[in-house]
Order: C-alpha cells, then structure tokens, then sequence
C-alpha cells in the first residue's frame, strides 16, 4: 500500500526547483531515455500498462503508437485542465514537482516523435502555472527543453498556455479548439486527435500525472512498474478524496486496495455518527455507489464491474445528512453550466433535468416524472459529440435507480407541503388581519 | 493601446504556430489593462492579432473567467460546486456576497469546481486559493483584500502540506 511514487518527495522544500528535483534524481529517467530507440521508450509505457489518468482510462502505450510515423509536425498536449469536480491530484503535482510533468513530457515526446508541445493548464490555477512557467525557463536554461535536448537529436519546443475557465476545455477535442483561440467546442469525432488533432497534425494528448508517471516507468522499467496494481491496472494512482471525510485530501494508492481503506483507513471515513450515503468514485461524472460497494476494489475494471468508473479518481463521500435531491440538482447545474451548447441533447437534457429536480423540490413533481428524467437521461447518453451529457445522465440516472424511494418521498413531502400552504392563506390572512384590528 | 500591451499580445502571438492560438492570453492581458473585456479591448486585441472583433468576442462569451460586462477589479470567486457545498460553500458565498454589497472594487461570484476540494469550503481571491473558510473569516478576507496584504496567509493553498504524509519525506 506504500508504494509512493509520485508523492515520494512531494514536499520536499524546494522540489519545484531543479537543483532540489536533481538531487533527487530528476532528469536521469531522460538522459536514460535518449540513450535509447524511440520504438524502445515506446516499449516500455506499453509494457507497464500504464492507462491514461485523466479519466478515460486508456492504455498510454498504444495511444502513443497510435500516432503516424513519418516526418510531419507533430504535437504532444499536456492535458492540465483539471476540472471534474472532486479532483485535484494534478494541481498538487504541477505546484510542487513541476519538473516532474516537465521531464515525463520530454520523454513522451521523444516516444512520439513530437516536435511541438503545449501544457494547457485551466486558467484558474494560477500559482500552479506560474510554477510550471518557472520550472520550464529552468529546464531550458539546463537543456532539458528546447533545440538537441542533451545533445541529442531530439528538439521539442513548449509552451504553458493558460485557459480562461471552461469544464469541457478539458475534453480533448474541446481542448485542441480552445489551444488554437475558439471556443472550446468538441469536434466530431473521427478523425481522432491522433491523426488530426491540434493543426490539422497528429497529436498525442495525455493527463498531467500520466506524465508524470513516465520517469518512474522508465526508471523501473515497464515490466517492473507493471507488477503493481492488479493485472489490467497497473500501477499506482493519485486519489483526491474530498466531501464528508475526516482527513480530505490527496493520497497515492496501490490500484486495487479495497475502496473502504481509501475512504475510511486514509480519509478517516464521514464525521462522527454519520453514515456514508453514497459516494462518486471518480468524479462527479461517475455514477454513484452506495455504502455497500466500499468493499469493490478501486481499480479501473472492478469499478466498471460495479457499473461505475474510476475516472479522474475523485472520490467524493456524501453522508446521510445530505437528501438525494440537493446533491442531484447540485450536479445537473454543474452540467448545465458547463455544456457547450452544440449538441440538442446534452444542451436540453441537461436544462430539463435541472427543471424538473427543481419541480421535485418544489413539489410540482409527480412520481412519474422519474421515469421522464430516467428517459431523458437514456437520450442523452451515445447520442453527443462528446461524453459531458453522459456524464450528467450517468450519475442522475444512478441516483434515481438507487435512492428511488427517497425522491418518491421528497415529491409526496413537497406536494404535502404544498397542498398545506395552499390551504393555509385564508386563515392566515384572517389572523393578520385580526391581529391588526381591522377586522 | 498602450505599448506594454500590444508587446504582450505580440509576444503570445509568436508563441504559437498560428497566431489565433494567441487569443485567450491575448484577451486574458487586454483584461487586466481594462478591467473587462469591453468592445473597445476587444477591439484593440483584435486589432493587434489580425482578426475579426466578432470572433474574439464569440471567445470573450465561452470562457467563464473573461467578464463581459464591467465588473469590480478584485475577483473573489467563491467554489459552490459539490465538495464545497457539502461543507457549506452555499451559505459562504451568501455571507461573502453581503458583506461585499455595495462595494464597487468586488466582483464576488459562486464559481464551479476549482480544484481544490481538500480545503472545502474555499474560494480564489485574486487568483489565491484560500479554505477551508468560515463565516467569520469574511471580513478578515475581505479587508485584507482591501489594504492590499496578502490574503489569509495561513489559510493559502501554498503553504498546505500533502495530505498523503504515510512515508513522507
């Protein structure tokens, strides 16, 4: 459970500077790396079956091998626009292991053969991206970044560009539109970012801590990185773990330890005499599990056994204090907000969801209108550009397949209220008036 | 267009192989120099980086963080989104907004997710995370803002350790 790779040294004062990051042994998994073929540094990411850490959770490797061969441009996207909520692992390693992101980058470049690299980071993190600007005029200075890195005959040029706040600048199409200055719409997709991605080139896009994840591989070699983990999800992750726990915050995981020593045995579990109710495994996007499922195991494939995902790998513990309704409304208003707007489904599936949470609370609702926002839910999945209406129908639909019986309750409760308001006023205008005399 | 300015912009223009790509940062300098995304900064980036001042302000409209319309010069952006309202961020950015009431130098605003979930309930001010706040940290905040110190030192983002200490250092 100790594995700590990412977080070995993570606050060790001044880690964000390359004299500390060197003395503890930054740059050798690079110089390691250039003494190697391209196809051989390639081998190993496959090899460790390292699988994509920004929430889609596919294999670095072969996304890499995706890109063409050849001698045209090619770009490489760091993916840093960390904003599912519940998540906040790369906004820790950017702030205090820059040069970490930095050197797994450089080597992932040379992997691909990209030439051009860009890190968007989402605008709101401020300290973090100064952080990364400074860490990156260091690794120029030292010819970690730039033209023949360390005498090779590898180039590779980088920019940190800041985003202005938009949740789908995180999708990655949505990404490639908002680097070149538009909007951040998702584009159809294919052709796949691999073949047209950024300029019309091939592009490689991967999360912050799978990047950062690449010097350790190369350091321990695939094969031996791969050891850890389960089977299909190797390794360790970052989890962020927030909500109603003791002890919030980021812990490095071994994939596949037992959900319940994440949320109980390192977060301390929900406060005193509270229960869990139900917690979201991987971000906001992740349908939610219930007390039950704190045994599944926190790997990619257990979770989406248990009709889940890891995601992001943001855990967030509701207890039984929150109603079902608020924490439902909460997150379709995220997603309202947060849709682009071009596609019909996810732009009104989203609207109406919240329209008709907000009847249940309300008590305009009817039972029936479950199944309208169950159906609802069902038209909006597979039937987008890109997954951000999914991931609203994916968590509502959860909600109301597990907790059914409490947002019957909350409509009868609302509707009861209601009906006593509404009978209410006479008399109590009667007694106003009274109390006043002019009756 | 003051100099500083169109330099800045042309700058993050030569950063990108297509100069368009310029156009958040861009925007982001002409902000700052502003105070909003006005038509007339909007103009001026387009301007500067060779566009149409319809496709900078169809840019200006997408990104939460570019103000279209005039706003105070301190941004206290408030996160209301799950993990923060589950520890009372709603209640927060009530007490925030009131107590900012009235003055024009505050542009308080719920915001989503910002990423820092482990200080909940927390807010950026200024671009400084600060949390887990409480009711009674809001006139501490909003005065520091106000003389120009710096925000709730011992409540930044920065100085918080790792909450993975198993095997530290």
């Amino acid at each position: 459970m100790s594995a700590k790779l990412l977080l070995r040294d993570i606050d060790e004062p001044g880690l964000n500077t390359l004299s500390v990051y060197e003395r503890r042994g930054g740059y050798a998994s690079l110089r390691k790396a250039l003494q190697m073929a391209p196809e051989d540094v390639l081998a190993e990411l496959e090899a460790s079956g390292l699988r994509g850490r920004g929430g889609a959770g596919f294999a670095m490797g072969k996304k890499v091998s995706f890109l063409p061969k050849g001698s045209m441009d090619k770009y490489l996207v760091c993916n840093a626009d960390e904003s599912e909520p519940g998540t906040f692992k790369d906004r820790e390693l950017m702030q205090k292991s820059p040069h970490m992101l930095l050197e797994g980058l450089v080597i992932a470049s040379y992997a691909a053969g990209a030439t051009r690299s860009f890190i968007y980071i989402r605008g709101e993190y401020v300290l973090q991206a100064d952080m990364l600007d400074a860490a990156l005029g260091e690794a120029r200075e030292a010819g970690y970044v730039g033209e023949q890195i360390l005498g090779s005959e590898h180039s590779l040029s980088l920019v940190v560009h800041r985003g202005a706040g938009a949740y789908i600048c995180g999708e990655e199409t949505g990404l490639l539109d908002s680097l070149e200055g538009k909007r951040g719409n998702p584009r159809l997709k294919p052709p796949f970012p691999a073949n047209q991605g950024l300029y019309q080139g091939p592009t490689l896009i991967n999360n912050v801590e799978t990047l950062s994840t690449v010097p350790t591989i190369i350091r321990m070699g695939g094969a031996e990185y791969a050891k850890l983990g389960t089977e299909t999800s190797t390794g360790t992750k970052l989890v962020s773990i927030s909500g109603h726990v003791r002890r919030p915050g980021n812990y490095e995981i071994e994939l596949g330890i037992p959900s319940r020593e994440i949320v109980y045995g390192l977060a301390g579990g929900p406060p005193q005499g509270r229960e869990v109710k139900c917690w979201f495994p991987g971000g906001s996007s992740s349908p939610v599990l219930t007390a039950e499922d704190l045994d599944v195991p926190y790997d990619f494939d257990s979770l989406a056994k248990a009709g889940t995902m890891l995601g992001s790998g943001a855990i967030i513990v509701i207890d039984d204090s929150t109603p079902i309704v608020e924490l439902a409304l909460k997150v379709a208003k995220f997603y309202r907000h947060e849709s682009c707007g071009k596609c019909t489904p996810c732009r009104e599936g989203t609207n109406w969801t919240v329209e008709m949470l907000e009847r249940i609370d309300s008590g305009e609702a009817t039972p029936m209108d479950l199944d309208i926002m169950t159906s609802v839910c069902e038209h909006i999945i597979g039937n987008c550009l890109c997954v951000l209406g999914d991931a609203m129908a994916m968590p509502i639909g959860s909600m109301i397949a597990k907790f059914r019986p409490e947002f019957e309750a909350h409509i009868e409760a609302a509707r009861a209220h209601n009906d006593l308001v509404l009978a209410r006023p006479a008399a109590v205008h009667e007694g106003a008036l009274l109390a006043q005399g002019a009756v | 267009m003051t100099a500083e300015l169109r330099a800045e912009i042309e700058a993050h223009m030569a950063l990108y192989p297509e100069r368009r790509s310029a156009a958040l940062p861009a925007l982001q300098a002409a902000q700052r120099v502003h105070g909003w995304c006005s038509p007339e900064a909007i103009e001026e980036v387009a301007d500067v980086m060779g566009v149409t001042p319809a496709s900078l302000e169809a840019v200006a409209t997408f990104y939460d963080m570019l103000e279209t319309e005039p706003v105070g010069r301190h941004s206290v952006y408030v996160c209301t989104n799950i993990s923060c309202s589950l520890c009372g961020a709603d209640e927060l950015y009530q007490a925030m907004r009131t107590a900012a009431e009235g003055d024009p130098d505050f542009n308080v605003r719920p915001f989503e997710c910002l990423g820092a979930c482990d200080i909940a309930p927390m807010a950026s001010v200024d671009g400084v995370y600060v949390g887990p706040l409480s009711l009674g940290d809001v006139p501490a905040l909003l005065d520091d803002v106000r003389t120009g110190r710096p925000v709730l030192p011992e409540k930044q983002l920065a100085r918080r350790p790792c909450a993975d200490l198993e095997d530290g250092s």
